[in-house]
């Protein structure tokens, strides 16, 4: 019995040691689901433009990173929640987000863009190419307005949880019918299925998804960028944690001085994403 | 958290509303099933087997993502008038949870078919009833009343399961729940706003089905 009790304890004092090998290294949060931000390879492997970039930023912060993944819709709750330290997973610095955790400054850019199937009536819009929510100037407000005619009464399908999905809650295009699922992937099907009359996401991610399926997606309207979709996108960490934000800070800065943002942005999204 | 209340509340009505009609679809499934399963040739009986067998033997999970997702990846399907109906969320959902809780129901009754005891049959046959009429005013009626604790488990039981409605983009209790998380990031308090709304309509099911029970009792 003493034998028995004995090797209990050394397999769970073991096990305890085992658990703090990562506790000083960094457990950075993604979602594994957002190409080419970050998603997963045939082998399950996480993969991507951030998974890539964070072993870059560890590097320059001089400690080790682990890379958890977790589902999108709970990424703020886990990181309050202690399951990570920081948030590298496409998700842009926005005002109502800044309430609950703090950025650090912007590492990439993207614009958003609604996208159709080819042959819907909402190809071809009479738009801009880019719009900027920030101050919007008359341009903008006239494609806001084309837009809230062309998409009244119509399904739009967005990520749940994302710029997206509040930019179209706000109201800016009108009421239209939203409708919110847990991956990009799952707007992707119900696009192409036709459930979707248009859907709203980062422009990448439906041209990689066009690439990929052979699907006849196809870009419609302005791009968007500034107001409800942010300003950039940046590495989400604790308020409580300013000496981990300042770190990622100094890192982003020597990554972006080397050109390591950049050459890892071209690699992945075909142009130059990096800010 | 108290001004979420009143979205969650009119989130538990789609709640209900999608439990009753598939409920309702699912019994008539379900009896129509039982009384194949009660059928003496083999080919009958055995693709009602089958029925529940498939329907019990996976998760409601995934039959919805087969009848929501896979569905609509077929291109031909789309182009048919049944595309009308799995062209909705909502209709999807019904169509999965009512095959689902029908494959229980079935089950639920056939037993409770079974446990009727022959001699009742008999004595109305010895009356000179009709068989039809023993199966509808005697059988059908027993049946129920011996199914009633086990069908109030399975209302229980798919009342939790229509929060996989969410996954389908419905904005059910559960997919407003988390449609709040996303704006406030207060995951604990909601779900637990959430999950009290889930146990008070158990518990209004289970005193439902406690007082049928009651009433219906051979006592």
């Amino acid at each position: 019995m003493n034998n028995f009790k004995k090797t209990i304890f050394s397999v769970l004092f073991s096990l305890l040691i085992i658990g703090n090998v990562n506790a000083d290294k960094i457990k950075i949060g993604t979602e594994g689901a957002y190409p080419p931000w970050n998603s997963k390879n045939e082998a399950g492997k996480l993969i991507g433009f951030e998974v890539e970039l964070a072993y870059t930023l560890c590097r320059y912060i001089g400690q080790q990173c682990v890379i958890v993944e977790q589902d999108w819709d709970g990424m703020i709750p886990a990181l309050i929640m202690r399951k990570f330290d920081a948030i590298m997973a496409g998700m842009s610095i926005t005002a109502e987000r800044q309430k609950a955790i703090s950025f650090s400054q912007g590492y990439a850019d993207e614009v958003a863009s609604l996208a159709v199937m080819k042959g819907s009536s909402l190809e071809g819009l009479d738009t801009p190419a880019g719009i900027n929510l920030t101050k919007p100037n008359s341009d903008a407000k006239k494609a806001l307005k084309t837009l809230t005619g062309a998409l009244a009464g119509k399904t739009v399908c967005v990520q749940t949880a994302t710029i997206h999905q509040n930019f179209l809650d706000s109201g800016d295009v009108g009421k239209v019918n939203v409708r919110t699922y847990k991956t990009q992937d799952e707007v992707n099907l119900d696009l192409a299925s036709g459930r979707c009359d248009a859907a709203l996401a980062a422009a990448v991610a439906f041209s990689d998804y066009a690439e990929k399926s052979g699907k006849p997606v196809v870009l419609t309207g302005p791009t968007f960028s500034g107001g409800a979709f942010g300003n950039g996108v940046g590495v989400g960490i604790r308020k409580d944690d300013a000496e981990l934000l300042n770190a990622f800070n100094k890192a982003i800065d020597k990554a972006r001085k080397n050109g390591d943002i950049s050459r890892i942005a071209t690699k992945w999204f075909g142009f130059d994403a990096s800010m | 958290m108290v001004n979420s209340l009143p979205k969650l509340l009119s989130a538990a009505f789609i709640t209900l509303k999608l439990l009753s009609v598939s409920l309702i679809i699912g019994l008539f499934i379900g009896l129509f099933f039982a009384i194949l399963r009660l059928n003496k040739n083999i080919f009958i009986n055995k693709f009602a087997y089958g029925y529940s067998y498939v329907f019990r033997g996976t998760p409601l999970l995934v039959q919805i993502f087969i009848i929501y997702f896979g569905l609509g990846q077929i291109e031909y399907l789309r182009s048919t008038v049944l595309w009308v109906i799995l062209k909705e969320p909502y209709w999807c959902a019904i169509i999965a949870f009512a095959l689902n809780t029908g494959a229980y129901t079935s089950e639920i009754l056939r037993s409770a078919f079974q446990t009727i005891k022959p001699g009742i049959v008999e004595a109305g046959k010895s009356l000179g009833i009709s068989n039809r009429v023993i199966f509808y005013k005697i059988q059908i009626p027993i049946a129920i009343r011996q199914s009633l604790p086990a069908y109030g488990n399975e209302i229980i039981l798919m009342m939790k399961g229509t929060s996989l409605a969410s996954t389908v983009t419905i904005m059910d209790l559960t997919g407003v729940a988390k449609y709040i998380i996303s704006t406030t990031f207060k995951p604990i308090e909601v779900f637990i706003v959430a999950g009290g709304i889930y146990l008070f309509m158990t518990f209004i099911i289970h005193n439902l089905i406690k007082y049928l029970e009651k009433k219906y009792s051979f006592n």
